[in-house]
Order: structure tokens, then sequence, then C-alpha cells
């Protein structure tokens, strides 16, 4: 088949590899329809996510048809399904308290030690993301493995297009997760660092969960565009100083929750920023935490701070004392997919969500390495870029065509 | 205390001028440090002269402590009832979730005869008695003077608390043949048997639990790679 590979920094190519297979009893294979390039991939791209291997398949937001199953998988052949990016086995302490994305049984063996020694305990699997959370090939090709096949997948009414439930994988239950960590309360002010795609669902979902007002932080005008189209107020951190722009808008007592949907790789001329960016080019840091740093500084006294941004490794000049001394809360981690996959899908079907404005881009999977070319370089026209195998190499509808047809 | 003036008096007197200069203020840090470090260090040797008789609630496994033997345990939690689990530790499904294990073969009187992977492709064979076994706790065993490596080790079956199910935990020491440095190089080739039973550990976990061995065999372009085999 082919696929999507990592062979280093900045290095993506599409390849001929062997087809997977089923190896165990509740696997099931998928033949791939939609897969998206996710921000995340952006840290693998940019060579700061360690446990990458030259010839990984990447790609963890997927759908597709089941064309096998293994005896003990619960779907059938010819089902459609959208694939959480965790793999979560289901029966084990953390999936049983639906923290399905710490499962302890994901990860094998084989590649939980180094997990094991860099996070203190091992991570959970998930697809097509490095050797340290299990070494899974992802689902950027035509066919992908899945393990646990009874636990993750979601079966697609037959009516919903691709382009409306793709994101249940992972970017629409990252935002929401984002949103419920934030311990919302009624009326509450909600400040969101980044308005890609994460950050434009945890805005839709702030505003669902009670919200009475969402502040959305970024630099690009497309994306801070759509912000305000989803229902946010917007701050362009080139044109204002964010904090005084936030404490004049809350009456100097700063948002009540603090959303960062940046991570590590923070944009902005600031001088904590600078230094980060120096010490990022020796690798004698992997974090660039600008954002949440200025998130601990920005929120009011006793607020929440929720963090579903992508962090590597070990931080400095963190704001700890601030974050103790104005008594934050704080909740983080990657997004048990599978406690959130029922009922967003239901509200996908009522018509919650706008699930569709933020893609720019379908191409081809052939197109795969120009296309996380431009999603690195050019993300103000490039706000969701999704590869179709189906499609024929150099095929590109942008947005604007998309409109086109669908109108 | 204005920290400043405190070393100046000290320069001061150490080099009878007024302004200090920065090799002899380095010079009294550095005598500083010393003299702390020593005094750390008397103070330590007294209280672990003085603590001997107080007792730890640390598992003994996880003590610092010199032996003649490569000693390790490992615990971990696994979400099914104790019985079950003790049922389940059975010679017969022994090569189910022990990748080394090639072959267990019973001799009879609870003595097996067991063939393991070592390093460079070679194997290894011990012959391993049951000391003692207790029902749905624990079972123990001591290797026999054939054996070609001497072990001896325990696995126990404790309740976990709130119904999370079972700690099982695996004690196992033998002398590594060419001592540390051999036990060093087998770690680095991955077939040494504190690394061997702690994914063997894990993988009846994923047994019990899931009713399967976790596999991450999937396609990948590296050609020495199988997408039905595991990989690192």
């Amino acid at each position: 088949m082919r696929a999507v590979t990592w062979q280093g920094r900045h290095k993506i190519s599409v390849e001929t590899v062997p087809d997977p297979e089923i190896v165990n009893p509740r696997d099931a294979i998928l033949r791939i329809t939609s897969t998206a390039i996710c921000g995340s991939d952006l840290h693998l791209y940019d060579g700061y996510i360690p446990g990458m291997r030259a010839g990984d398949i990447v790609g963890h937001e997927f759908m597709g048809e089941v064309i096998d199953v293994g005896a003990r998988s619960t779907l059938k052949k010819g089902q459609r399904v959208v694939v959480p990016f965790t793999i979560s086995c289901g029966q084990c302490f953390f999936c049983e308290k639906q923290q399905y994305s710490a499962c302890d049984n994901s990860n094998p063996s084989e590649t939980r030690d180094a997990s094991e020694l860099l996070m203190g305990h091992a991570m959970g699997g998930a697809f097509g993301y490095a050797h340290l959370t299990g070494g899974y090939a992802g689902g950027q090709a035509e066919y992908v493995r899945i393990p646990y096949s009874d636990v993750g997948p979601v079966i697609i009414p037959d009516d919903l297009p691709d382009d409306d439930v793709l994101f249940l994988s992972d970017i629409l239950p990252t935002g929401w997760h984002a949103a419920v960590n934030a311990d919302i309360e009624p009326g509450d002010t909600v400040a969101i660092w980044g308005c890609g795609p994460v950050g434009l669902f945890t805005i839709q979902s702030a505003l669902l969960l009670g919200a009475g007002r969402v502040i959305a932080i970024d630099h690009f005008p497309a994306r801070l565009a759509l912000a305000r189209q989803l229902g946010a107020e917007i701050l362009d951190y080139t044109q204002v100083e964010v904090r005084e722009a936030l404490d004049e808008m809350t009456g100097g007592l700063g948002p009540d929750a603090c959303i960062d949907c940046v991570g590590m790789e923070s944009h902005g001329f600031t001088p904590d920023n600078v230094l980060d960016q120096v010490k990022a080019q020796f690798y004698s840091v992997t974090e660039r935490p600008h954002a949440l740093r200025q998130a601990i500084l920005a929120c009011r006294k006793g607020g929440r701070i929720s963090i579903p941004g992508v962090y590597g490794g070990f931080a400095d000049k963190f704001p700890l004392g601030q974050l103790m001394e104005k008594g934050l809360t704080v909740k983080s981690g990657q997004t048990p997919v599978q406690k959130y996959s029922g009922q967003l899908l239901t509200m996908i079907q009522d018509g919650k969500f706008d699930m569709t404005s933020l893609v720019s881009h379908h191409a081809s999977l052939e197109d795969a390495a120009d296309m996380y070319r431009h999603w690195h370089g050019e993300q103000n026209d490039y706000t969701k870029i999704i590869l179709k195998p189906g499609l024929a190499k150099g095929t590109v509808q942008t947005r604007r065509e998309v409109e086109h047809v669908d109108a | 205390m204005h920290m400043s003036g405190f070393t100046d008096r000290v320069a001061d007197r150490l080099t009878g001028r007024a302004a200090p200069d920065h090799l002899s203020l380095a010079a009294v840090g550095a005598g500083l440090a010393a003299a702390g470090l020593g005094l750390a260090v008397w103070r330590r040797r007294r209280r672990t002269e003085q603590d001997d008789k107080i007792a730890t609630d640390a598992p003994h496994w996880t003590l610092d402590k010199p032996a003649a033997r490569a000693m390790f345990g490992k615990s971990v939690l696994i979400n099914k009832p104790r019985d079950a689990l003790f049922a389940a530790w059975q010679v017969e499904r022994f090569p189910e979730f022990m990748e080394n294990v090639v072959a267990v073969e019973a001799l009879g009187g609870g003595t097996a005869r067991w063939t393991i992977k070592a390093p460079l492709g070679r194997e290894v064979h011990l012959v391993n008695s049951i000391t003692e076994s207790i029902e749905d706790r624990s079972i123990s065993w001591q290797s026999e003077p054939e054996s070609e490596i001497a072990n001896s080790g325990e696995v126990r079956f404790v309740d976990a608390p709130a119904g999370r199910g079972t700690y099982v935990t695996l004690i196992l020491a033998y002398d590594p043949p060419g001592g540390r440095i051999g036990r060093l190089g087998a770690k680095l080739l991955q077939r040494e048997p504190e690394v061997q039973a702690r994914r063997d550990l894990h993988r009846f976990k994923q047994l019990m639990e899931t009713g399967e061995v976790t596999s991450n065999a999937s396609p990948s372009a590296r050609a020495s790679e199988s997408p039905v085999e595991p990989h690192i």
C-alpha cells in the first residue's frame, strides 16, 4: 500500500510499504477514506518529539471502511468508522475510570520501557505518534490495523459525509475535553490561546458549556476570522499587549479560565520566546511554552488552566510561584477520546458544531509531502488539510472550491 | 543581614585589605562549600549508624543493599481477582506471555527444566524446583545445582485496595554470568533476566486483562521489519 512516512526533521515522503494484517483477535483492518494532518504532526515534522524512527507511518486522525476483522472484533466488514487517536484496551484500571488515553495495556512491552524512563510511567498507545506511545503505524495511508477494535471505533451512519465526522478522531474531542477541563461556570470569561483546529473546537465547546464570553488569541488573520465567525472575541497579539487587554476586558480580574491550545512551539517575539527559540536550536530545550506562561500570568486568582496543547519534556522559566500564589487549578492530558465519542456524534447530528468551516484544503495522499510543507509554513492559508487516498496525485481543492461545489 | 557587607568583612580578615578581590572571595566560597559538604557527610553517616534499627515499610527488593546476587522485583496492578490470576500462572501457559521462554519441561515433583533465550542467539537451561506454593497467594522457587544459572524467586498475589484487582509481584535473584559486566552486556542486548521478566509480567497483565498480548505489529518503510512482528 501507499503510506505517508516520517524520514527525519522536515522530511516526509509517500512510500510503498507492506499492507497491515490482523495480528490479534480483537483487531480490525480499515481502508482509509479520509485522514487529516494534525497540528501535533508539526511537532513530529519539526523533530521535537522524541522516539521517532525513520520510516514510521504517521497520522492519527482518520476514518474508513472496515475490510477485515479478527475473531473477537465487534465490527463488521463494510461498516464506516472513525477511529480515536488513542489506543485503549477498555479493561485496565485507567480505561474503567474512562481515562482512556492513560490505558496501561496499549503501549506494548517492547516500547514502554523508554516511555517509562522519560515520563515516569508508560504513556498510553496512540496511532502514528512516535515509539514512546507504542510505535503503531498511523492512518495517513491506504490501510491501517486497529487494535482493540471493539472499544475505540465509532460507527458512522451512512447519511453523514466524511468531513462532518472525521474530526471525532481527535480535534473535536480534544477541544471539548479542553473546555470540560476548564470547569466552566455559567457566564465565565474563557481565554483561549491558539486558533488552530483544536482552538476553534475549544471555542465552540466553551460556548456550548456555558461560557458567557470567549476571547481567542492568535496572530494569523484567517484563523482569527474563523474564531470570530464561531462566536469568539479576538485578540491579535501583534497589535496588543495580551495581558493588559484581558485585564481591561474583565474589570481587572483576568479570565476565569485560560486554555493553552498552542503547546510546545509558541510563536511571538517576546524575550522569553526568543531565548526558548535559541535554546531549541541547540536542542537544549524542547519546550517553548510562551503561551502557557502568559496564560498563567493572565488567569484570575483562583482560576483554572486547561492545557490541551502538546508538550514533550522539561520546560524552564516556568511561572511556578505565580501558579501557586494565585491558587490556580491545572488540568491537562491527552484526550480520553472514547469517553466523549457517543455524546459528540449525537451533538454533530443535532447540528451543534460547525465541522467544516476550518477545512481549507482537500488533497491527494500522494501530495502529503507538499501539504506538510504548506501546513508548516503557511498557517494563515492552510487552516486544516484533509488527505484522501482516493484522489489522484496533484488534485488539491481549496476552501473556496469546496464551497463552490457544495453550493 | 547585608550579604556583601558580610563577605567584605570576611575577605578583609583573610586578606588584610579593605576591598576583596574576586579570587579570595572564590576561595572563601570554596572553603565554605567544602566545610558544608564535610558536615553533611558526617551528619549523614552518624544518622545512618543511629537509624540502623529503625524498620522501613519499603518492599525489601527496593532497598539499596549490597548482595552477592543480582536481585530485583517488579509489581503490576492487574484488574482481575487474585484466585483467577493464581490459577492462570501455570507452567503450560508461560510460553503465551513469556517471550524469552522457549520451552518448559516438567520433571515431576515441582521441578522443571527451562530453556530460555540468552544474548547473541544462544540458549540457557535452568532447572528450578518449587520450594513453597501457597494457594492464591504465592509461589517460591530455588534452582537445582545442575541449573546453568543459580537463581531463586517468588511470585506474589496480593489483593489491591478498593476493588482494583490484584498486585502481582515478581521477585528474582540470580548469579549473572560474567558478573556485573556480563549483566550490563545482556541488558544492552535486551536479553537480561530483569528486562525480560519485567516485560513478561506486563505481557501477563495484558493477557489477563484484554485476552491478548498487546502488539504494535504494523507496517513501516523499514525493510528489516515485518507487519506481523512487534518492533522496538
